[in-house]
C-alpha cells in the first residue's frame, strides 16, 4: 500500500517543480498553489469532521462527568454517573438484553449466511445463482423500520400468517409481542432477516476467492461434501469469518430500529437494549449526562471485541 | 501408468456426476425454501396493501395481488401527509448524497494524488471514526444543533451528515486505482492542480461517486434513529417516521393503509435494487476484503 501511495505522489510533485526553468513567477505561484491546495480539498470533509463527529467524540466523554438537563447549567459530578449507571437495574437488563441478543442473532447470522452462501457458490445454472443473490440481499434495501411495520403484523397472535401457519402444523398460537421471551424472539429473527444478506454477500466473496485448485487436490485426497468444506473451505474461509463476524458483532450491539418499532423495549424491560436506554435517558428523561455515561460504556464494549477478535484471530485465522 | 490414469478419468466423473445431480436438486429446494422466507414477507405486505382495508387480517393469507383494490393507496394520502414525507426524505437524502459525493471526492482525491505534511495520520483519523458508533455521538450533534438554531429542521438531518469517513475512503481507493502520470501529462499541457483534478479525474472517477451516492441514498433513505431525534413537528418527519407513527395512530384496523404507505416507500428503494444493485454490493463490500 506504501508503494502504491508513493509512487502517484512522487511523479505527481515532479512536474510542479519542472517549470521553475521557464521563468520565476510561475514556479513561485505553483509552490504556493500546491501547498494550500491539499487542504482546500481536504477542508469540507475535515472541518465537517471536526464539528459533527471528533468534537461530539470529545464532548461526550466529558459530557459522562456532568449532571445536565439543558435548562438549568451543568455540574460536575466526577463518575456518580457511572455509578448510578451501573447500578440502574434497567440499564444492567438492558446491556444484558444487548448479549444475548448479539450472541444469538450473529450465531444465527452468520451460520446462516455461510451455509446458503457454500450452496449457492457451488454448481448451479448461472441464472438461478443471480437469483438467489438478488433475493438474499433484497432486505438490505429495505428501512428497519418499515420491516418492523409489517413484521409487527405478521408476529400478531391472533391474526398474524406465522402462527396460521404454525397452527397448519399443528402448534398452538405463540403470544409473540406479548411475552418475554417471544419479544426476543422476534426481535432476533426480524434482525437476522434483514441482515444476514450482507454476511452471505461478504461469504460469496471470500468463497470465490478460493481457488479451485484447492478442491481439486482435496477430493483426489478422498474429501467429499460435508468433509471438504470442513477441512477446506472453514480455514480458508477464516478471514472473511473474521471480518464477517467482527462486523456483524459491531451492528448488532448498536441495535436500536427494530426493538424500538416491534416493541418498544417490552414487555416490561425485556426486548430494551444499550442504545434504547441511551436514547431514553437522553431524549425523554433529558439526563443527558447518563445518557454519555452508557455510550461511552457501550463505545468502550465494542472496542475491547473488537480488539479481542483480532487477537484471537491471530490465533485462528489461516491466511494463504 | 496409462492405465492408471485412464481409469481415474473414466471412472471418477461418472461417480461424482450421478451424486452432483441429486445434491444440487437438494441445494436448490433449500435454496428456494429460503427465498420464500425472504421474499414472502414482503409479498404479503405489498398484496395486502391491495386489498380493501376490512380484509387486512385475511386467512389464509394471500402472497399474490388478484383482483387488486388501491382503497388503501387513496387512503393513504387522506390520512397521511405522505406527500410531504416524500418531499422531505427526497430533499435530506438528495442533498446528503451529492454533498457526500462532492465532499468524498475532493478529500478522497487529496488523499491519493496530493502530497502534504501529516497525510498518513489524518488519514488513520479519518479510518479511527468509523468505529465510533452515532449513537454515543448523538447527544453532543443534538446540543449542537439545539446551539446553532437548528434543531427540528431538514437542516440538522443533512448537515452532519455529508462529512464521510467511508465515502472519503471509497473515493481514495478509487482515486488511488488510477494513474499518476495522468497528473503529470495534464501538467505538461499546462492545466492547474485543479484543472487536472476537475477535468481528468473526477470524470473517471464517476463509477466510485455513482458508488458513494448510492450507499449515501440507501442509508439515509431508510434512516430512523436520527429523524426521531431531530424533527418533532410532523412536518419535518421522514418516511420511516411518519409511517411508525402512523401504525402508531390507527388500530389494527386498517393495516393495508400502513402496508400502502410502506409499500410506496420502498419504491425509490427499488429503483436503486434494479439500476445499482451491483454498485450497491460492490459499496457494502468495499474495504472488507484482504
Amino acid at each position: 500500500m506504501s508503494t502504491a501511495t508513493s509512487t502517484p505522489t512522487g511523479t505527481g510533485s515532479e512536474p510542479g517543480r519542472k517549470p521553475a526553468h521557464k521563468g520565476g513567477t510561475t514556479s513561485k505561484r505553483g509552490r504556493v498553489q500546491q501547498r494550500w491546495l491539499p487542504w482546500a480539498f481536504l477542508a469540507p470533509t475535515i472541518v465537517g469532521m471536526g464539528i459533527f463527529t471528533l468534537l461530539p467524540i470529545v464532548a461526550s466523554i466529558a459530557l459522562a462527568f456532568f449532571r445536565w438537563d439543558i435548562i438549568s447549567a451543568p455540574t460536575f459530578v466526577g463518575f456518580d454517573n457511572f455509578a448510578e449507571v451501573v447500578q440502574d437495574p434497567t440499564v444492567r437488563v438492558s446491556f444484558l438484553n444487548t448479549i444475548v441478543f448479539v450472541v444469538v442473532a450473529v450465531a444465527l447470522q452468520l451460520g446462516l449466511a455461510l451455509g446458503l452462501a457454500i450452496m449457492v457458490q457451488e454448481k448451479l445454472p448461472a441464472w438461478l445463482r443471480v437469483f438467489f443473490r438478488s433475493a438474499f440481499f433484497f432486505p438490505l434495501i429495505l428501512s428497519a423500520a418499515s420491516v418492523s411495520i409489517f413484521m409487527r403484523y405478521l408476529f400478531n397472535e391472533q391474526f398474524g400468517v406465522v402462527n396460521w401457519m404454525l397452527s397448519l402444523v399443528g402448534i398452538p398460537a405463540v403470544p409473540w409481542l406479548t411475552t418475554p421471551g417471544g419479544s426476543a424472539a422476534v426481535v432476533i429473527l426480524v434482525y437476522v432477516w434483514q441482515n444476514f444478506g450482507f454476511s452471505f454477500l461478504l461469504f460469496i466473496g471470500g468463497l470465490a476467492s478460493i481457488p479451485v485448485e484447492t478442491y481439486e487436490a482435496a477430493s483426489i485426497d478422498g474429501a467429499t461434501g460435508f468433509r471438504k468444506h470442513f477441512y477446506v473451505t472453514l480455514p480458508l474461509l477464516s478471514p472473511t469469518t473474521l471480518v464477517a463476524s467482527v462486523m456483524a458483532i459491531i451492528n448488532a450491539l448498536q441495535v436500536f430500529d427494530q426493538p424500538y418499532v416491534l416493541t418498544r423495549g417490552g414487555p416490561g424491560d425485556s426486548t430494551r437494549t444499550a442504545v434504547m436506554v441511551i436514547f431514553e435517558s437522553a431524549f425523554q428523561r433529558l439526563e443527558f449526562g447518563q445518557a454519555s455515561a452508557i455510550g461511552v460504556i457501550l463505545t468502550l464494549i465494542i472496542m475491547a471485541i473488537t480488539a479481542a477478535q483480532f487477537r484471537l484471530s491471530k490465533r485462528f485465522v489461516f491466511y494463504q | 501408468m496409462t492405465t492408471i490414469q485412464e481409469r481415474v478419468t473414466t471412472t471418477a466423473p461418472i461417480v461424482t456426476r450421478k451424486k452432483r445431480d441429486w445434491s444440487v436438486a437438494v441445494r436448490v429446494a433449500v435454496l428456494l425454501i429460503a427465498s420464500v422466507f425472504v421474499l414472502g414477507p414482503v409479498l404479503w405486505t405489498l398484496s395486502t396493501s391491495l386489498r380493501p382495508p376490512s380484509e387486512s387480517f385475511k386467512l389464509p393469507p394471500a402472497f399474490l395481488p388478484l383482483n387488486p383494490d388501491l382503497t388503501s393507496y387513496t387512503q393513504v394520502f387522506k390520512q397521511l401527509n405522505i406527500v410531504a414525507l416524500v418531499v422531505n426524505s427526497a430533499l435530506v437524502t438528495g442533498l446528503i448524497a451529492v454533498g457526500q459525493m462532492l465532499t468524498a471526492a475532493l478529500a478522497g482525491y487529496a488523499f491519493a494524488h496530493l502530497r502534504f505534511k501529516g497525510r498518513g495520520a489524518l488519514f488513520s483519523i479519518v479510518l479511527a471514526t468509523m468505529m465510533v458508533p452515532a449513537q454515543v455521538t448523538i447527544v453532543p450533534v443534538f446540543m449542537l444543533i439545539r446551539g446553532v438554531g437548528l434543531s427540528d429542521t431538514l437542516l440538522a438531518l443533512i448537515i452532519p451528515a455529508i462529512p464521510t469517513a467511508f465515502g472519503t475512503f471509497l473515493m481514495r481507493q478509487y482515486f488511488m486505482g488510477l494513474p499518476g502520470e495522468l497528473a503529470e501529462a495534464a501538467a505538461i499541457d499546462g492545466a492547474s492542480p485543479w484543472r487536472t483534478f476537475r477535468s481528468v479525474y473526477a470524470p473517471l472517477a464517476m463509477p466510485g461517486l455513482a458508488i458513494v451516492g448510492i450507499l449515501a441514498f440507501n442509508f439515509h433513505w431508510n434512516e430512523f434513529f436520527r429523524p426521531l431525534i431531530m424533527t418533532i413537528s410532523e412536518q419535518n418527519f421522514t418516511l420511516p417516521l411518519g409511517l411508525v407513527s402512523l401504525q402508531g395512530n390507527l388500530g389494527t384496523g386498517s393495516i393495508s393503509v400502513v402496508l400502502a404507505g410502506v409499500v410506496l416507500s420502498m419504491i425509490p428503494a427499488l429503483v436503486v435494487f434494479m439500476f445499482g444493485q451491483r454498485a450497491l454490493q460492490d459499496g457494502l463490500t468495499a474495504g472488507t476484503g484482504k
